[in-house]
């Protein structure tokens, strides 16, 4: 087993003709993404990539059925888009764009919580299930099916996740970037409870970042919930304080937020902490082996 | 984005928000008019910064006369204000808000912000307004209220006077109060705002609400729909290299130590600037060159990189996702040759293409460091730069 997708995903790419949309599309089918289909506004009846491309979601429900959509639109439009998915019974929508509006998520996140859909992101990598499917932008080459599962907030960050369970034959399950966003589509707590129900996934790699309290609130949960070991790294252990704007972030965060106050917290929540970024393979190999 | 204050309060009068009658200079010329045209005989002048804590740091002063306004912007324009809020080096004062004076009977608190936590816009309230609302947060949370709004904003009104309650408010102020909540909402909805803070919102003497402060953030993912916002910009308040580096799409923030470090992606930037510091060393920068490093990107980083002094030693970070690596390796030799650095570079490249990568890195004709693991590469750095 796997989460979230696998070699029956059936995949439409919204905003497909585009460059991005093109590209990662192209990478998507070298390494067996089953495309269905595509939509562009305006294209619909075209052949792209060899596959067929439709102005809109629901015209591609009624002639490819697909179970999934991946969003390379602009910014500015992917509110319409993810909606657009989400309303026409789409249930797994993965957004790769940066820089959404946080109040066109605001409205986004409300919507599709109430129509049951699960979003990936905005402004993150995608997901994988190595050897099977891959909804994103991430290189599969660093990829190997096996028994890790990993969640991050960063891109790149995963990749080294990743390359290291690699390097260590442990491979992964599948891996999940949630994205950095105030407002995600998923939380590490969504993904965590997949991971804890996967039986493929003996161990799970939650890569943190300073900022809000998303991982306080996954150690939280990790203590009452997750049977599975989990080890996790947080970045920016040496980041200075920015600049501040006022009192309000400051209390909203109730001094939550640093590096410092997450890995206390999820120490005291029972995750292995990998104190450094080189070794996040080391420690889990090491949980796995005593 | 940042707004000052008075940006802010003008925003606050075109939502009908209670402000003070005011006028913003320049040129400490323009000093004697302003207080003029505003009129009565005493006046609040303002040092305009893109920071907090100005009342303790001298930056505001009650003036009885039009020659101590001439004083106050002369003393401060085109210097730099430091307070508690800002870096060492402060931030520059360029304008000078002069306000009528606001006989006070009470300082209260009220801001607005997107919650993470649950997910919707936050109201938060105290009846103990000034300078020290986050010891009021630490030791007395039960004198500020928060109030999460409702997405269809159905309940605006009740909200309202739960928050009026905390505050205190009478039933006057309760009826000021409630349009004030309305329109705050209006203009944080309207104009994109991530956050919004009046400290203090202040009972004058006469018994009215009325806002003395205004600090307001914008979404900088929604400023291409907020055309008339996006004027309001003040580069001055921004750090030159790291406003250089954002016209680039660039993100940079200078450090202190003196390990360049360019690398791709924030996550991964931030995890290479605690594993310099985990071996010892002391990252001069943060520098993200954005998930697809091109050649040209590269170039630039290079250049922002080594206009600080103390770099002794470059760090380049860059995993390769679906850009090749030996692409991004052409890249960096280009950028060496074209910038011509005098200082030792350590290149780590890893993900598609490395080995061919790491190749054309060690065939070039320039002095570089090409090291595959991340580990030993932080390591090099962190011994080149001793």
């Amino acid at each position: 087993m796997s989460i979230l997708v696998n070699k029956d995903t059936r995949l439409l790419v919204q905003g497909f003709t585009g460059s991005q949309g093109t590209l990662h599309s192209e990478q998507a089918i070298e390494y067996g993404t089953n495309i269905v289909g595509g939509v562009t506004p305006g294209k619909g009846g075209q052949q792209h990539l060899n596959k067929p491309v439709f102005n809109t979601v629901e015209e591609a429900m009624k002639e490819v059925k697909p179970n999934a959509s991946i969003i390379f639109v602009p910014a500015k439009f992917c509110k319409d888009s993810i909606l657009e998915a989400a309303e026409s019974g789409i249930k797994l929508i993965v957004c790769i764009t940066e820089g959404v509006p946080t109040l066109d998520m605001l409205e986004v996140k409300k919507r599709i919580d109430n129509l049951g859909v699960r979003l990936i992101g905005p402004n993150c990598p995608g997901v994988i299930t190595p050897g099977e499917t891959k909804l994103g932008i991430m290189p599969g080459s660093i990829h190997k099916p096996g028994s890790i599962g990993i969640i991050s907030r960063s891109g790149t960050l995963t990749y080294e996740a990743v390359k290291q369970t690699t390097d260590l034959g442990l491979g992964q399950s599948s891996c999940v970037g949630i994205g950095g966003d105030p407002i995600p589509g998923s939380s590490f707590i969504d993904i965590l409870k997949l991971f804890e129900n996967d039986d493929q996934t003996k161990a799970i790699v939650m890569v943190g970042e300073i900022g809000g309290n998303a991982e306080e609130a996954a150690a939280e949960y990790i203590l009452n919930n997750v049977s599975k070991p989990v080890i996790s790294y947080i970045a920016g252990q040496t980041a200075p304080a920015g600049k501040r704007m006022g009192h309000a972030g400051a209390i909203i965060a109730g001094g939550k937020g640093t590096a410092k106050d997450k890995i206390k917290k999820l120490k005291e929540c029972g995750v292995h902490i990998a104190d450094n970024l080189v070794s996040i393979g080391a420690k889990v190999d090491e949980v796995l082996n005593s | 984005m940042n707004l000052h204050e008075y940006q802010g309060k003008l925003l606050f009068a075109k939502y009908n928000l209670p402000v003070s009658k005011g006028e913003i200079i320049f040129n400490s010329n323009d000093a004697i008019e302003a207080c003029n045209k505003i009129g009565g005989s005493k006046w609040v002048v303002k040092a305009q910064v893109h920071a907090g804590g100005r009342g303790k740091a001298g930056g505001v002063e009650l003036i009885e006369s039009t020659d101590q306004a001439v004083k106050f912007s002369k003393k401060w324009l085109g210097k730099r204000l430091v307070t508690y809020q800002t870096d060492k080096k402060g931030q520059l004062v360029n304008s000078i808000l002069i306000e009528e004076c606001t006989e006070i009977a009470k300082e209260l608190y009220l801001s607005a912000v997107i919650d993470r936590d649950s997910q919707q816009i936050v109201f938060i309230g105290s009846s103990e307004g000034g300078v020290n609302i986050e010891d009021v947060a630490q030791n007395s949370p039960e004198k500020i209220i928060y109030k999460g709004i409702d997405a269809n904003n159905s309940s605006l009104e009740d909200d309202a006077i739960s928050i009026a309650k905390v505050l205190k408010l009478n039933d006057d102020q309760t009826n000021q109060f409630i349009p004030m909540i309305q329109n705050l909402f209006q203009l944080f909805i309207e104009k994109d705002l991530s956050l919004l803070e009046i400290n203090p919102l202040v009972i004058t003497e006469q018994g009215n609400l009325h806002c003395l402060d205004a600090k307001i953030n914008i979404d900088s993912n929604a400023l291409y729909r907020q055309p008339d916002i996006q004027e309001m910009h003040d580069e001055t308040q921004e750090d030159p290299q790291e406003a250089e580096a954002a016209k680039s799409d660039l993100s940079y923030v200078s450090l202190d130590g003196n390990i360049g470090c360019m690398v791709n992606g924030a996550g991964l930037a931030m995890g290479t600037m605690d594993t310099i510091k985990f071996y010892g060393g002391s990252p001069a920068n943060f520098l993200d060159v954005g998930g697809t490093a091109t050649q040209d990107r590269v170039t630039k980083a290079f250049k922002i990189i080594l206009k600080d002094p103390e770099v002794k030693v470059v760090l380049v970070n860059i995993f390769g996702g679906i850009v090749r690596c030996d692409l991004i390796a052409e890249g960096v030799v280009a950028a060496i040759k074209e910038v011509n650095i005098d200082i030792p570079v350590v290149v780590r490249l890893e993900g598609n293409n490395a080995v061919l990568g790491a190749k054309i890195l060690s065939d070039a004709d320039i002095e570089i460091q090409s090291i595959n693991n991340l580990k030993d590469a932080a390591k090099k750095a962190v011994e080149l730069a001793e």
